[in-house]
C-alpha cells in the first residue's frame, strides 16, 4: 500500500534497513495522484537524483534561442539541469550542443557567455575543438602517439533539434523527434512567436535570479492564474487602468487553460490576443503608448502600426513547455535545478529583430517594471515560492493540492483538457507528464 | 569638464576631497544609505532631482541605459510607484524585505562643472533574511547637482559586481 507522504527519503531509508530491500525500490511514480502530490517532490534529494537521470538526461530541454546563434561561429553557453553546454553554430550552419567539458581532464573549455569564435580551447593544456565539437589539436602530441587518437575523443554531443528559434537539447540518443515531443503545444508556439509582427522575435536582454526552493514550485507558477491578483496586486496597481483591464482574467470565462500533453500547457490571461493576426478592429490601442504611435506612422501605413502594437505585450497567454521553458507572454522563463532546494530563472525580454527601436524600447521598459530581482511582480513571486518550500516540509504526511477546478474541466474536441485559467489543469498535466517518465 | 583617468588625486582639479562642495556630496551619499537601510523610501526619493535617473544595470559596461535591459531604470514617475509598493503594504516581498546594513566609501570625484560634481563609490552591502546572510558588493556612480548651494542627485548608477549572473530578489532597493 502506499500513501501520499514525504517519506520517500527518510522512511525508504528506515525500510532498506531494516527489510534489506534497495532504497525507493517502488519508484517515486506513486507520489503523483491525479489532483495532489506528496511535498517529497520538493524535499527529497534522492527523487531529485532520480528526476535528473529520468526527466534531465532523458527528454528534450530548451538551451537557446537561435536569435543569439545567427552567424557562424557565435556561442552561448548554458545548462542541461546541473550539466554546462555550448550552444554553437558552425561554419557549415549547423546548430551543435556540446558538453562544456574537455575530454582530457576534465576543465571547462569555455567560460565566456556569449561570443564569436572558431572553437574552444582548453585552458589548461590547450587541447582545441572546433565549434563541432571535434578535436583538433592537442600540443606536444608525440606523447599520444599510439595512446590516443584524435577522432576518439570531441566534445561530448548532444540531439539538437530548434522549433521555430527555440532550440532544444536532450542527452537520450533514443529521444522522439522534437515535433512529436511539443505535439499540441506548437499551434501555440506558432501563435507566440506572432508577436514579432512580421519581424523574426529576438532576445534582447534577460534577468536571472535563484530562488530557495524546487523547481517544480516554479513549473507551476507559469501556469498559475489564482496567484496574480494577489501576489500582483502591488504592480497591479502601479500599472496604468487599460493594463491592468487586459488582465483582470478571474471571472473572463473565455481565459482558460488547456492541457496539451506531454505535460506542455497554455494558460490564456488575454483571449483577444491568443492569435495577434485575428483583429476584429474594436480593440483601442492603449493611450500611453501613443507617442509610439506617432513615431511609427511615418514608416508603416497604419494596418501595420496597429499590428505591432496590438504585440506589444506580447502573446495573450502563458505556454508552458515541460520542463524547463515557458514562452510567458512577452518573454521566455527558463527554470534550472541548482539542487533539489534550489532553483534558477531567467527572464529573457523578447523584441522584433530589425524592428523599430521604439518598439524594442518600450518592450525593454515593460518587462523591466515586472521582472528582474528588482521589478514590481519577480520578487513578490520569488518569495511566494520561498515560502512553499519553507512550508512544505511541515506535515510530511499532507499532500500538496493541485485539484482546482477538477469539477469543471471539459474535453474539448481536440482532445485538449480545458478549463478555467485559474484552474489547476495545467499543473495535473506537467505532473501527469512527470509520473509518466519517473514510473518508466 | 575633466575626467581621472588613473589613480592619484581623489579629486581631478587637485583639490582636497573634504572641500565644501565634495563634503557635502559624500554627506549626502551617506544620508542616502542610511535611509535606503532604515528603510525610509519617501524621504529617500526627496533626494532626487526632478529629471534623475535611478539605474542598476545588467550589462556591466552598458552606458546607454534605454537601450539595455537593466534590473532598475526608473525616471521620476518609475522611482514614485517604486516607493509607493515598498511602503503600501500589499508586496509581501517588501513587507518581509531582508534587513540590510551598507557601507559606501572609496570615493573619487570623477568630474566637476559649476553646478555638478561625478562622485564613485565602493558599495558594501550585508543583508540578512530569515537565517540566511549575504553579501551585495557594487560600484557605484552619482552624479550630485547643486541647487541653490543644496546638493541633489541627478543619476545613481548601482553596477552590481554579479549584475550579469544571478541576482536575488529580496525586496529592498540598492
Amino acid at each position: 500500500m502506499t500513501t501520499l507522504s514525504n517519506r520517500a527519503g527518510l522512511v525508504d531509508r528506515v525500510v532498506a534497513g531494516v527489510t534489506g530491500r534497495a532504497p525507493h525500490a517502488e519508484g517515486f511514480g506513486h507520489l503523483v495522484q491525479g489532483d495532489r502530490v506528496a511535498a517529497a517532490l520538493y524535499t527529497d534529494p534522492a527523487l531529485y537524483q532520480e528526476e535528473l537521470q529520468k526527466i534531465w538526461y532523458r527528454t528534450w530541454v530548451w538551451v537557446a534561442h537561435e536569435s543569439q546563434l545567427r552567424k557562424a561561429g557565435d556561442f552561448v553557453t548554458s545548462h542541461v539541469a546541473d550539466q554546462p553546454v555550448i550552444v554553437s553554430r558552425d561554419r557549415k550552419g549547423n546548430l551543435n550542443v556540446l558538453v562544456n567539458r574537455c575530454r582530457h581532464r576534465g576543465a571547462s573549455v569555455c567560460e565566456t557567455p556569449r561570443g564569436n569564435g572558431n572553437g574552444f580551447t582548453c585552458p589548461y593544456h590547450a587541447w582545441s575543438y572546433g565549434l563541432d565539437g571535434k578535436l583538433r589539436g592537442i600540443p606536444y602530441p608525440e606523447g599520444y602517439e599510439d595512446v590516443t587518437d584524435k577522432k576518439d575523443l570531441p566534445l561530448q554531443r548532444l540531439q539538437v533539434a530548434s522549433y521555430h528559434g527555440m532550440v532544444f537539447a536532450s542527452f537520450n540518443a533514443d529521444v522522439e523527434p522534437l515535433e512529436e515531443f511539443l505535439g499540441g503545444a506548437r499551434l501555440w508556439i506558432d501563435r507566440f512567436m506572432k508577436q514579432g509582427a512580421g519581424f523574426p522575435v529576438m532576445i534582447q536582454g534577460e534577468h536571472r535570479f535563484r530562488f530557495q526552493g524546487n523547481w517544480k514550485i516554479q513549473l507551476e507558477n507559469t501556469t498559475d492564474g489564482y496567484h496574480f491578483p494577489i501576489v500582483h496586486r502591488s504592480w497591479m496597481s502601479s500599472v496604468d487602468a487599460e493594463t491592468a483591464s487586459m488582465l483582470s482574467f478571474m471571472t473572463d470565462e473565455l481565459a482558460v487553460t488547456h492541457a496539451l500533453g506531454n505535460g506542455h500547457s497554455a494558460a490564456v490571461m488575454v483571449p483577444e490576443h491568443v492569435d495577434l493576426d485575428d483583429d476584429d478592429g474594436t480593440e483601442q490601442v492603449q493611450a500611453r503608448f501613443e507617442h509610439v504611435v506617432q513615431v511609427l506612422s511615418r514608416d508603416f501605413e497604419p494596418a501595420k502600426v496597429r499590428r505591432i502594437m496590438r504585440s506589444m505585450h506580447g502573446a495573450g497567454f502563458n505556454l508552458n513547455l515541460f520542463p524547463n521553458v515557458a514562452c510567458s507572454m512577452s518573454f521566455f522563463r527558463v527554470l534550472r535545478p541548482i539542487g533539489p532546494t534550489e532553483t534558477e530563472i531567467r527572464h529573457c525580454a523578447l523584441g522584433m529583430e530589425g524592428g523599430p527601436d521604439i518598439v524594442n524600447r518600450e518592450r525593454l521598459r515593460i518587462h523591466e517594471h515586472f521582472q528582474g530581482p528588482f521589478g514590481f511582480g519577480t520578487p513578490d513571486d520569488s518569495e511566494a515560492w520561498d515560502r512553499v518550500q519553507r512550508g512544505a516540509v511541515g506535515g510530511t504526511d499532507l499532500p500538496i493540492l493541485v485539484n482546482r477546478g477538477l469539477a469543471r474541466e471539459q474535453v474539448a474536441d481536440n482532445g485538449d483538457k480545458v478549463s478555467h485559467v485559474t484552474d489547476e489543469t495545467g499543473m495535473r498535466e506537467a505532473y501527469r507528464k512527470w509520473q509518466e517518465l519517473m514510473s518508466a | 569638464m575633466t575626467a581621472l583617468d588613473s589613480l592619484g588625486p581623489l579629486t581631478a582639479d587637485g583639490s582636497h576631497l573634504f572641500d565644501g562642495r565634495v563634503a557635502a556630496a559624500i554627506e549626502l551619499v551617506w544620508r542616502e544609505a542610511t535611509l535606503l537601510d532604515a528603510p525610509d523610501y519617501e524621504t529617500w526619493d526627496g533626494l532626487f532631482t526632478a529629471d534623475a535617473r535611478y539605474v542598476i544595470p545588467i550589462d556591466p559596461t552598458a552606458t546607454d541605459f534605454e537601450a539595455s535591459l537593466n534590473m532598475v531604470y526608473d525616471d521620476e514617475r518609475m522611482r514614485r510607484m517604486r516607493v509607493e509598493r515598498l511602503v503600501g503594504g500589499f508586496s509581501m516581498s517588501a513587507v518581509s524585505a531582508a534587513r540590510t546594513v551598507r557601507t559606501l566609501s572609496r570615493f573619487v570625484v570623477r568630474e566637476q562643472t559649476e553646478d555638478e560634481l561625478e562622485l564613485t563609490s565602493a558599495q558594501v552591502l550585508v543583508g540578512h533574511k530569515r537565517e540566511r546572510t549575504f553579501v551585495l558588493g557594487a560600484d557605484v556612480t552619482h552624479r550630485i547637482r547643486f541647487v541653490d548651494g543644496r546638493p541633489a542627485i541627478a543619476l545613481k548608477v548601482v553596477r552590481l559586481v554579479n549584475s550579469d549572473e544571478s541576482v536575488s530578489a529580496s525586496g529592498f532597493l540598492l
